[in-house]
């Protein structure tokens, strides 16, 4: 089964659930085989798996709260982190993996997503554009205000402040 | 060039998106900025971490084993659907996608689309903007440092336009400055951003789409770009004030 490891590594990040993740690549299979007459030969096959996954995702009950959880936060107004960040606070920050997880774990989904996308399945912005069927240009301004929240998420906090 | 505006370029730099000619380029700047450097090199580094940190969960081999026998025999169960949400979430998709292969005719339709998707999203946000204010001098101030350029915003007191405030938005690549102004209960969004040779013939004048009217033109090395639902005169209006402002 092509791309099955990694479909359920991105179901998981995308239901925080094992089960629900099952059942979402679970589905996802079933649709891409009774639809591969769709599939255009020739184009992105891994795009049009992700495609029918996250769909899949947004139309079921966990996608539908987490989708309308990261509407408002998708444009979320990102907490400025110039005070506190500057290059060498993140870059030398004792930051592990686990720090990472749970920075990502808490961002919405729109912008979870794309990261996952970009930087663990490697894609390129037009192969993101055809996932997410976004244009190119918000394929950018998402991935930028996606690294935005998850830099501030990173950034320690200036001692003293309690929130 | 300056360090903002090869800022905006480390996340394109980063993910190996910048073309060679400007990647050699910003290579050559870091060799004469440490903080822009430092910068990349954060970036890079925090793009590398994140790779390793989400490959995180491994699907278990009788799940594997499960999944191939009953793709082999029956179609899986439904997965946990809300009918009345599913059936608005799935039009609304096919709505979207409808517009998008509707507009999608050529470089000049393609550009509209992503300026019409870019003030429908916005519009659609419950933040639309980053700065909230009815102040020009409080709006304009705020993309300092934000943008590599800088342009004027109109005295609105004698007109029926108010302004809501902006944002930082991306267009064809490119960091642009994007302004809400409200008209009536109806808004309209106007990108600014650098002229550069090379982006999409938006030629000046109306256009209209979709029902979207549009009114594009360059001044002063910059490009602005007027899109709304209002009338072609309203647009007209308003883009009058802009070319006007002090």
């Amino acid at each position: 089964m092509p791309l099955f490891a990694r479909l359920y590594n991105f179901a998981h990040w995308l239901t925080h659930d094992p089960a629900a993740a099952e059942d979402l690549v679970q589905e996802t299979y079933m649709k891409a085989l009774r639809g591969f007459s769709s599939y255009k030969q020739g184009t992105n096959f891994r795009a049009w798996m992700y495609k029918i996954l996250r769909n899949t995702f947004l139309t079921s009950q966990t996608g539908l709260k987490a989708s309308s959880v990261s509407l408002d936060s998708d444009e979320e107004k990102i907490a400025e982190p110039a005070a506190a960040e500057t290059p060498e606070t993140v870059l030398f920050a004792r930051i592990d993996q686990e720090t990472i997880q749970n920075a990502l774990e808490q961002l919405p989904v729109h912008f979870r997503e794309i990261i996952l996308l970009c930087d663990w399945e490697e894609m390129s912005y037009q192969e993101i554009s055809e996932t997410l069927a976004i244009p190119m240009g918000t394929v950018m301004s998402r991935l930028s205000r996606a690294r935005s929240a998850m830099r501030a998420r990173l950034t320690p906090k200036p001692q003293g402040a309690s929130r | 060039m300056t360090c903002s505006q090869w800022r905006a370029k480390l996340d394109t730099y980063a993910d190996s998106a910048l073309p060679p000619d400007e990647a050699a380029d910003l290579e050559a700047h870091f060799r004469t900025c440490p903080t822009c450097a430092a910068e990349a090199l954060s970036r890079l580094k925090l793009k590398r971490m994140t790779q390793s940190a989400a490959a995180r969960y491994t699907p278990s081999p009788e799940f594997r084993a499960r999944i191939e026998k009953s793709i082999q025999k029956k179609p899986a169960r439904t997965f946990a659907w809300i009918p009345a949400f599913a059936v608005a979430a799935v039009a609304l998709m096919v709505l979207v996608i409808g517009l998008g292969v509707q507009m999608r005719r050529g470089t000049r339709d393609q550009a509209l689309t992503e300026l019409v998707d870019l003030h429908v999203a916005t519009l659609a946000s419950a933040n639309p903007v980053d700065v909230v204010s009815t102040d020009r001098h409080t709006v304009k101030p705020w993309f300092q440092g934000k943008l590599p350029f800088t342009f004027n915003l109109p005295d609105l007191q004698n007109s029926p336009f108010k302004l809501i405030g902006g944002r930082v938005a991306y267009f064809e690549h490119n960091p642009a400055a994007q302004l809400l102004f409200q008209i009536r209960s109806h808004n309209l969004s106007v990108f600014i951003l650098q002229d550069q040779p090379g982006t999409s013939p938006l030629s000046s004048g109306n256009a209209s789409e979709l029902d979207f009217n549009l009114e594009s033109w360059s001044d002063g090395g910059l490009r602005y770009i007027v899109v709304s639902d209002v009338s072609p005169a309203d647009v007209h209006v308003l883009s009058d004030l802009l070319r006007g402002a002090k």
